[in-house]
Parts: C-alpha cells; structure tokens; sequence
C-alpha cells in the first residue's frame, strides 16, 4: 500500500510538469500584450518594447518555457504578478483559504446531503420519495450555478434581508455560496448513489443475505450499501474537481476574494502568472484529492488492495 | 463471410434500437425532454420570422419595462424585447451546445477507437497526456482555453469542447476493451479486414452505447458551462443575444430588475433539464436491468 | 394431493408466482403441489426458465417483489403456513430452519466481507453465543467443508469457485437447518468439483438429518442424492412419483424426453435424440398442455383443456391425457 501511494505520489510529478507546460502553451498564444496593459494607455511604443525586453517576453517560446519551468519546479517560485508586482504565490496562499472553505464544505455537503438522498430513493424505488428525490436531483444538475446565487442574492439578501450579498466573513457569508456551488455534486451525488444502489440490490449476495434471516436494514446497511459506495468514492473525487471549477465563477458572483476571483480579474488584466499559478495549485489540490479517492477505494475495496499488495497472501487453490 | 457478419450485427442493432424505441417511447418524462428539445429546436430555426420585434431594436421608453402583455418577458436596459432576444439567443446557445459537444465526441471516438483498438504504447502514451488534461478541473480548462483564444463563437466552441474529450475516450477506450475481446472481431480479423474496416463497421457500433447516453447528457451540461464562460466575461459575448451573456448583462441591475436575469435562467435551465430527462430516459432505456 | 399430510416436513400447495415485466405477465410457477418428509430429499428437475429457482425463492419468502408476486398457493412447515406468517417470524426461520445454497458461488458471497464474517453472521443472529463463539463456530463450518479454519479471515476474491460454494453451503448448514434448498449448487462447477460437493452435500444432509429440495437439470444429480422427483415444465409440475417410478418407468412425453437426450454407455447409438423445439415464452403459454408443441404424441384434445394431475397408482403422478396409451407402447 506504501509503493503504491509513493509510486502515485511520484507520478504527479510528470503530471504537474504536463500541466505546466500546458498552461504555459495556452497562455503563451494569449492574445493582447502584458506589458502594455502594465504600462496602461499613455505608454509609447518604445516604453512597451523596452518593458517587454525587462520582462523576457521578446524570447523564444522554448527559452520561456524552460525559465517558467526551472522557476516553478526547481526555486519553487511562480512568478510575480504584473499588475500587483507581488509574487503569485503568496498571492494565491493569502486567497487560498476561500477558495478551499468553499470547495471543502460543498465536497462535504454532497456526502453527506447526496448520499442519504440517494439510497432514499434507491430503498423507496418508484414511489413517492423516490420521485421527489430524483426531481431534486435532476433540476439541480440542470441549473446554471451561478444563475441560482444570483437568484438566492435577490431574494435573500435584498428581499428578506437575512443573509448578506457579498463579501466574506462570518459563517452566514458562506451559506449562499456552498449552498448554489454544491447543488450540482449533491445532485450527481444522489442521482450515482441511487443507480450504484438498485444495481447491488439486484445481485446475489444481497439475497445470500436476505436468506440468512438479516433484517431489510441490516441487508442494506452491512451488505448492499458498502458494496454500493465503493463506485461513489470516485463520484466524491471528481466532485471536487467540479466544485474547485465552480468555486472561479461562484466567487464572481458573490465578490469572495479567493483564487477564483483572483485568476478571472488576472484573464482581464493579462496577469498570465496568476492564471497559470492559479491552475497549478487547484491541480495540485485536485490531483491530491484524486490521489487520497484512490486510495480510500483501495482501502475499502479488499479485491484493489490486494492487487497493491503484491502477491503476498496466499492466492486460491483450486 | 463479412457479409453475413455484417448482415448479422445489423439485424440484431436493429432489433435493439427498435426496443430501445419502444421503451423510451413509453418514458413519458423522456418524451417530455424529447419533445420540448424538438420544439426549441424548430422555434430556434424560425426565430428570426416569428419573433415579435426586432431583436436589436432600441426602445429607450421601454427602458427595463417589466413583462407587460406587449413585452411578455419584459425589456432590457436598451428597451430590447427580452422574449425576441430569447428566442433568437436560443441559435447561439444551442448550437453551441449541440457543436461544442458534437466536436468533443468526435475527437473523443477517434482518440478513443484508436486507443481501445491498437492498445500498447499508444494507449499508455494518449492515456497519460489525457491525465494531465483530466488534473485540470474541466471549467477552469474551459475558462483558459478560451482566455486563450479570445472570445467568439468560434473559439467557444473549441474552449467547450476539449474539456469533454478525456472523459468520451475513457468511456469509448472502456467499451471497446469489452467488443474487442468478441469473437466476432477476431473473426473479422481472421478474414484480413483492414483495420479501418473493422474500428468502423465492426466495433464502433457495437462499443457506442454508452456513448449515446453520455452525448445526450453532454449537451446539457455544455450549454451551462457556456453560459458560466460568457457570465465570467469570456465566450460569446454582449451584444450577441447568447442566453448567458443577457444574464450577464444584466447581472448589474439584478436587484432593481430581476426580470432581466430571471428568463435567460429558466430558459437555460429548461433546454439542460430537458437534454438531460431524454439521457436518462436513453440510459434506462438502454439498460432495463436498471429499470426494474 | 389437497389435504396436507401429516408426517410430511414442507407442504407445497397450488403455489403460483408471476412475474410483471414492462405490462407482461410472466407466469414462472404455476399451481405447484407437493410434500417432502423430513430427512427426505427431493428433486425438482427441469430446464432453466422452468421456474424451480422462484419455487424455492417463493418457499423462503425472498422472491423479489415487485416484479414477482406469489398469486396463490400456501407453504405448510412444521405446522405453519409461511406465506401468511409476519416478516418478523419469517426471518426467524430463514438462515434457521430453512437454509439456501445459490447457483452462483461467485456471485453469492459479499465481495467486501470476510468469508468467516459472513459465516458468523448467521450463527449470531440466529444462536445465543457470543462473538468469539460465533466465530469459533464459523471456523468449525469451515473446517465442516473442508476449508481451513485459519483462511476465516480471507475475502471472497481468495478463492477458487469450488471453494467459494464450499463456503456457500457452510453459512448454509451453520445453524443446521431442517431444511435445505439447493439451487443447482454444482451446475457453475467443474465436474470433478461437481461430484466432491455433491457427496460433501449428501453426507452432511444425512449427519444433520436435513431434508432438501434439490433443484436441477442434470438428472445424474437426481440420480446420486433424491427421493422423489418432480419434472418440472413451464411452471407446472408435469409428473411425480419416487425416484425409482420416475427413472424406471418414466411417463410424460418429456420426462422420456429427458432421458432420450443423455447418452447411453451400452447403446452405440450416433446421435443423441433431444427434445425438438423450445421451451414456451413463460408470458404467452400455450393453450392446453404446455408441452404440447413440443410432444411427439400430441393431439388435438391436448391444446384444448388443461390437464390435470392423474395418478398412475403408487403415488406416481402424470399430468398427460395420453398417458394409458403411452404407458402400454411400453418404454
């Protein structure tokens, strides 16, 4: 189990190198010129030509790439912001607590909330409360996330007035964000539950089960749910990739000064080492979380384990 | 020999799409998606001549009027018709669905049809690059990419598109692992058909399936990540009536006037509600184990 | 075959079960009757769809429903009728009284539990004993079936399909139940596995004393471990009789069938003689006699009336119109 992590912790290496280099060729054919927005609308274009000769963006593409690289892997330094003239790193480390409140408590929300409401459904298949839950369901993958904060600003913060609009603070600054970031993966999460659920209770061991004198409740809680979370454990991981996306357009929507806001004002304002730097570090976030989703599957799942453990138990004998 | 073959997979494909015409037919929440699908379609195509005014006609006395009998869905802030604009937006936001997702299949089933089949170190080399695609929160691919690009139809569509790759190939690559092992390939194989031969009329049909369901699914899901890029400032943008891009203009005024954000919304919600009740309706129908 | 007798362990009466699929009706069994004594063992032989798996499901009240529904019928064990019993009491009986192997030993145990746990779990529920007990208990079961009680702590993925059927039938007999519903235990194994859980079954069925309903389509089986027989078709029971009655004086068109198509070591015979055509779509059964379009002795009268259950003398049952004339063709 060991190897396994250290040789899944060894491969985000070359994936955190891909997703730099990818970055970097997708910001790299970025139209509009860093430095002339540096140097904002008075500038001559001999002031923007020497600005670009200081900022190394008159080198070859390959030349560049190879500095971004040895920067950020080798110094571990992301660059310094043009429009901040701070490094992008602290930029993102002093934001990124907003971002991860968020992103956290909506990957905890659709386990917690999307979980029941899926075996709900699955164990009341066909009736009423399976019809509710699935209609929940289904409308929340289908509204636009951002569009439903709009429409919470409206009618809670300027109407009843009891949530503020925007801004962070306190815990009540976060309800309406988590709640119209999470509607998609709590949503998904019910709507996988519920399939992976009605597909255990279908096969045997559930009725090996029910032909041992278990209980319904004892059937499903000891045999068919654990069987049936195995699959959602990668539903939670990918999830969280959903959520840490959504997160760029929620704290638009509600001024919250995270890594979201950071990178889409940085795409404005042609701030290429914030966006990239943004992208590392939520891939970064998001790789681990797959990574420990691999791992927790494996952990449950005594048929993966045993394949990471190598050969030393005892296989069958025929 | 090939032709009996062929002649066979296609009477049993036929036997099973007619079931699964069947039984989707008699889903009536799909058919609902299915119709009100059709519907947009058709009225997206006849906008321009049934639509009551003029799109891009300016009427500062009607400056944000709220729906009223003449104005259904009300005015925006140049005094716009927001009903005509809606139903001229639905072109742009459609077929950016439709194309974004149509694009990402199709890169996706040659990727895929090629991973599955040949294996070995194409596999292992597609599949890794596709790893580092997949780190990447698919929305934050999108918002680069079309950072990137620049705004426009155009681009939108390759910004959309290239976030549902990696997941089309795993999907394709895992079906056609599961057709490929079919004795009916190895038989193909045994004649001497050309490889192109045997991906295209022997195996994709066979691995597409799930695929259709995914699709169907997609698009939905492609007209909400259109509308997030335009909100954000990115994709189509203002003045093209783009159903995302009304929100986002009117965003600003959302507390004085709601009606302005509160129709893109349920129009955006309606045509992603009803893709999504026609996949899950193609999914059951597909699969009926699930069903009962 | 009304009245129940009383010496006799189960009693099965006019049990009918159908099934409801996308608005069709699927009549899996249909007015099926009969007895078993305890200590005794039958065989319900037939080929797959007949619906002998939803006679035994039917029996332990674990058919899934919907889509299955048992129409009628009632189940007298030891005294009680199951099907009118509450849940409750219902589950007390199962994994207690009455026990059932599955078909599929690699579908049939928990892929994430321990093979030992899923052992102990019924001797828990259904004994007084402590943990410990239980599990000590679960390893003597294992050891029962000839498995080593120190692979209590493997998983279902450790073992071979023999293996995992072994551990099938110990959680069965863990709580030595009065009667056993085997449900074509050896069909998904080797034939020399086949053969040593076969006489694995019958020599622990005949240390605990436990009756069996043994469902099959392999008439060597019936052979090795019955008492009595019921051929079952389409649903319905279509002859009955003793072990002996059936085998040497088969009756039905189809039970002959069924032996026509084994092979025979003394006959040189070049081809085998199958039973022509197939078994009826189970939502759209034939008017009549059920097998009548597959009997090579049909006639008209047989797609008319149903036909019911005659007895040939000595409790040999038939369900055939024809069955005098036949009878005298001599076999």
């Amino acid at each position: 189990m060991g190897r396994y992590i250290l040789k899944r912790l060894l491969w985000m290496i070359p994936v955190m190198l891909g997703i730099a280099v990818l970055i970097f060729s997708i910001m790299y054919i970025c139209p509009g010129d860093p430095a002339a927005s540096m140097l904002g609308t008075g500038a001559t274009q001999v002031q923007i030509e020497a600005k670009r000769e200081e900022m190394g963006l008159n080198d070859p593409y390959i030349v560049r790439l190879g500095r971004y690289l040895c920067d950020v892997f080798l110094h571990f330094d992301l660059g310094t912001s043009y429009m901040y003239g701070t490094p992008v790193i602290d930029g993102l480390m002093e934001r990124m607590q907003y971002t991860l409140v968020i992103a956290l408590s909506c990957m905890l929300m659709q386990i917690l909330i999307g979980t029941p409401l899926g075996i709900i459904a699955a164990t009341h298949r066909n009736g009423i409360a399976d019809r509710i839950c699935m209609f929940i369901a289904m409308l929340g993958v289908s509204i636009p996330a951002f569009w439903l904060a709009l429409m919470m600003v409206v009618v809670f913060a300027v109407n009843l007035g009891w949530l503020p609009a925007f801004g962070v603070g306190g815990f009540k600054y976060y309800i309406m964000p988590c709640l119209a970031n999470c509607l998609a993966g709590v949503a998904t999460q019910a709507r996988q539950t519920r399939s992976s659920m009605l597909e255990v209770i279908r096969s045997d061991y559930v009725t090996t089960a029910k032909a041992k004198g278990l209980s319904e409740r004892s059937v499903l809680l000891k045999h068919a749910l654990p069987n049936a979370l195995i699959p959602i454990i990668t539903i939670v991981g990918n999830g969280m990739g959903m959520m840490l996306g959504g997160t760029v357009v929620i704290e638009n929507v509600f001024s919250i000064p995270g890594i979201g806001s950071y990178m889409t004002s940085a795409i404005n304002s042609r701030d290429y080492p914030i966006v990239m730097g943004g992208v590392l570090l939520l891939g970064l976030i998001f790789s681990l979380i797959m990574l420990l989703v691999d791992v927790v599957y494996a952990f449950v799942d005594p048929r993966i384990k045993a394949q990471y453990e190598g050969k030393k138990r005892r296989k069958s004998h025929a | 020999m090939r032709k009996t073959n062929d002649v066979m997979h296609r009477r049993r494909k036929e036997g099973q799409f007619a079931q699964v015409m069947h039984r989707l037919r008699k889903n009536k929440a799909a058919m609902l998606g299915l119709s009100i699908v059709l519907v947009l379609i058709v009225l997206a195509i006849l906008s321009p001549w049934i639509m009551p005014y003029d799109y891009t006609k300016m009427d500062i006395k009607n400056k944000y009027a709220t729906p009223s009998a003449d104005h259904w869905f009300g005015c925006d802030e140049l005094g716009r018709d927001i009903f005509s604009r809606l139903l001229y937006g639905s072109r742009a936001s459609l077929s950016l669905g439709l194309l974004a997702t149509l694009l990402s299949t199709a890169i996706g089933v040659v990727l895929g049809s090629v991973v599955g089949y040949f294996g070995g170190k194409v596999d292992t080399v597609i599949m890794r690059l596709l790893d580092i695609f997949q780190a990447i929160p698919g929305m934050l691919l999108s918002i680069a990419i079309s950072a990137a690009l620049g705004s426009g139809f155009g681009n939108t569509i390759i910004a959309l598109s290239i976030g549902g790759v990696p997941m089309t190939v795993r999907l394709l690559r895992g079906s056609i692992l599961t057709v490929r092992k079919q004795e009916y390939i190895e038989a193909a194989e045994k004649i001497n058909c050309s490889k192109l031969r045997i991906i295209t009329s022997h195996i994709l049909p066979n691995a597409i399936a799930p695929l259709i369901v995914s699709v169907t699914m997609g698009i939905g899901n492609t007209i909400l990540q259109a509308a997030c890029l335009s909100y954000i400032g990115l994709g189509v943008q203002p003045p093209t009536p783009e159903w995302g891009a009304m929100l986002s203009a009117g965003k600003s005024v959302i507390t004085r006037y709601p009606h302005l954000c509160i129709f893109p919304g349920l129009c955006i919600m309606v045509i992603v509600l009803s893709f999504n009740m026609l996949g899950d309706g193609l999914r059951d129908a597909m699969d009926p184990k699930l069903k009962n | 075959m009304d009245t129940i007798k009383k010496d006799a362990l189960l009693s099965v009466r006019h049990l009918t079960v159908e099934y409801t699929s996308e608005g069709e009706v699927i009549h899996a069994v249909n007015d099926v009757s009969f007895d078993l004594e305890k200590g005794k063992t039958i065989g319900l032989v037939g080929e797959t769809g007949a619906g002998k798996t939803s006679i035994a499901k039917a029996i332990l009240r674990i058919l899934p429903e919907p889509p299955a529904r048992v129409k009628t019928g009632e189940i007298w064990f030891e005294g009680r009728e199951l099907l009118g019993l509450k849940e409750e009491e219902m589950r007390k009986i199962r994994g207690k009284n009455i026990s059932m192997i599955f078909q599929d030993p690699m579908t049939a145990l928990n892929p994430i539990m321990r093979i030992g746990k899923q052992i102990a779990e019924v001797i828990r529920l259904h004994e007084k004993c402590s943990k410990a007990q239980a599990v000590q208990k679960a390893k003597e079961m294992l050891e029962m079936v000839g498995i080593p009680g120190e692979r209590y702590y493997e998983y279902p993925h450790q073992f071979s399909g023999g293996m995992k059927q072994r551990v099938v039938i110990a959680m069965a007999l863990a709580c030595a139940p009065d009667l056993l519903l085997a449900d074509e235990p050896t069909t998904a194994l080797d034939v020399t596995i086949q053969a040593q859980v076969l006489d694995m079954i019958n020599e622990l069925k005949e240390r605990l004393n436990t009756s069996m309903v043994m469902i099959t389509h392999d008439l060597g089986v019936v052979a090795q471990v019955c008492d009595s027989v019921a051929v079952v078709y389409a649903g319905e029971i279509m002859e009955y009789g003793t072990k002996e009655q059936i085998f040497d004086h088969p009756l039905y068109p189809y039970t002959k069938g069924l032996f026509g198509s084994l092979p025979d070591m003394n006959d040189d015979a070049e081809r085998l003689s199958p039973i022509e055509g197939l078994p009826p779509n189970p939502a759209d059964l034939p008017k009549g006699c059920a097998f009548h379009p597959r009997c090579p002795y049909a006639t008209e009268a047989c797609k008319q009336a149903h036909i019911p259950l005659t007895d040939m003398g000595g409790g040999h049952l038939c369900r055939c119109c024809r069955v005098s004339e036949i009878a005298k063709e001599g076999t």
